[in-house]
């Protein structure tokens, strides 16, 4: 298959940047989506041209570092899957297909796709841990956890940080990441000593990235390749009351 | 500090140039005030308490209209008993007082909320997404909330002006409320009524995804409740835009005279 990419291209974080047009051809619809952008980049390489800039690590779908926006939407429209598990047999033959970085604030672009996510870093160094002495491993039962209690928290600790929810958020809000790290906490034993300070140190810490609020879209949940629940939020919320009383 | 890699820690370093980390410029976190009401869920919080008290009002007032249903003395006694209502433990119109100073509080802490939000939400995206945003959600009402609420608010204004101080209503100040109402919606002037009208359907929507976003952000909801709060919001959005609606458009029809 053969393609028209509209890509966003930025030297650097002080470049202002621009869309450029490519042609890419004899695509296979087996390829990924990144592995369409390596067929690009090898051209780009032996045509003397820099290649384009993007995160990647897994390419299996677990690491969070892919990410960009296809067309308007997070990940592209294939739901719960990121942009390496992404095909191209999902994309039409001669499609136009427009690729740009997250865009948000707190999210500067440090080249091409390429944005810096060190907010999420100080997101979780400000509260999403818990404290515990260390030592040989606990006996597996010793602490008793309701089954629906840890298959929610088994499904919040499924975000892998890639930053979609805040891509697609008509706010940039970081509310699903956060919410999501809070409540994986907040529902085990072991979250429940710091479960107030941690609450409020990390919506903070998101105010102070510069994030904006939640509006309840739930465009964030929508395009979460984990496909993170909206009432995570809903459990952030609550915690943050409970903190502030 | 997380320590990144080595291998994305160099991005693009020009030719020359001492080896340094790239670390992009981030625009300057707008200073925000520490504590609840400096944070977002604190203000979402205040939105969501004063947006239940103007609901809680709202059906009130809703169901007060229709006794126009029943005649002119039923609603001007129900316009007189809003003023008498508490006596003789208090004095003359003061728990109507009460309440119009709550509505008004509630109102500009409503507003204020959403103001500062909607300024960081537009702080927080400076560069917009060139390829047009398709909405993964759905839902209409969500998008109608910000212009929404600026509608509701001339509607408010105008509402008060009509219907409350009679300045642009015929039956003027010194009519009763039930003159006022008759006047104010006869059909000759169909534009209140079609502009009412708009404004009602735009506090439907906007109840639609505010009546159950007030118990998200409280943290009321949960994964099993969203379907039937959603189905709830929906319901009561509905039985207001049409209790609202009945009185003025029976008035133009001609059914209430």
């Amino acid at each position: 298959m053969n393609l028209t990419l509209k890509v966003w291209r930025q030297k650097g974080p002080q470049d202002k940047g621009r869309m450029v047009t490519y042609r890419v051809e004899d695509v296979s619809p087996d390829m990924s989506f990144l592995e369409m952008l390596d067929v690009l980049n090898e051209r780009l390489i032996l045509e003397g041209d820099d290649p384009i800039a993007f995160d990647h690590d897994c390419r299996e779908g677990i690491c969070g570092m892919c990410g960009m926006v296809i067309n308007g939407v997070a990940h592209g429209e294939q739901v719960a899957t990121t942009t390496c598990q992404l095909h191209m047999r999902h994309f039409e033959d001669d499609a136009v297909i427009t690729i740009e970085p997250w865009r948000a604030a707190p999210f500067p672009v440090v080249k091409d796709l390429v944005v810096d996510r060190s907010a999420f870093d100080r997101i979780i160094q400000a509260g999403g841990f818990i404290s515990v002495p260390a030592g040989s491993a606990p006996d597996a039962h010793s602490v008793p956890v309701k089954k629906v209690d840890a298959d929610a928290a088994f499904d919040a600790a499924t975000c892998i940080g890639c930053g979609a929810c805040v891509a697609a958020c008509p706010n940039g809000s970081a509310s699903l990441f956060t919410a999501a790290k809070i409540t994986h906490l907040s529902l085990l034993p072991q979250g429940q000593p710091e479960r107030d300070s941690r609450a409020r140190a990390m919506v903070e810490q998101m105010d102070a990235e510069g994030f904006g609020g939640c509006t309840n879209t739930g465009e964030c949940t929508a395009v979460c390749p984990k496909g993170i629940p909206l009432d995570t939020i809903a459990q952030m919320n609550r915690d943050y009351l409970r903190a502030s009383k | 500090m997380i320590e990144r890699g080595t291998s994305t820690a160099q991005v693009d370093p020009p030719a020359g140039a001492p080896a340094k980390p790239v670390t992009p410029p981030r625009a300057a976190p707008a200073k925000r005030k520490g504590g609840f009401l400096g944070s977002s869920n604190g203000r979402k919080a205040v939105m969501a308490v004063t947006g239940a008290a103007l609901v809680l009002f709202l059906v009130g007032h809703m169901a007060g209209n229709l006794k126009a249903f029943f005649g002119a003395d039923s609603f001007n006694d129900y316009a007189a008993f809003l003023r008498t209502m508490g006596e003789p433990m208090l004095p003359h119109r003061v728990a109507l007082t009460i309440v119009e100073v709550g509505l008004a509080v509630a109102i500009v802490l409503h507003m204020w909320a959403a103001i500062t939000l909607a300024r960081r939400a537009s702080r927080a995206r400076p560069v917009k997404y060139a390829a047009k945003r398709k909405s993964q959600a759905g839902g209409y009402a969500v998008h109608t909330m910000r212009y929404g609420g600026v509608i509701i608010l001339l509607f408010v204004v105008y509402h008060l002006l009509d219907l409350t101080f009679g300045t642009v209503n015929p039956a003027g100040w010194d009519g009763t409320p039930y003159e006022r109402l008759v006047q104010g919606f006869a059909p000759e002037r169909w534009w209140v009524t079609a502009f009412y009208a708009v404004a009602v359907v735009m506090v439907g929507l906007h109840l639609r995804h505010g009546l159950w976003s007030a118990f998200q952000t409280l943290g009321l909801a949960s994964g099993r409740s969203y379907r039937p709060l959603k189905a709830v919001a929906a319901t009561i959005s509905a039985v207001l835009v049409l209790g609202f609606l009945a009185v003025p458009v029976a008035v133009m029809i001609g059914v209430i005279k």
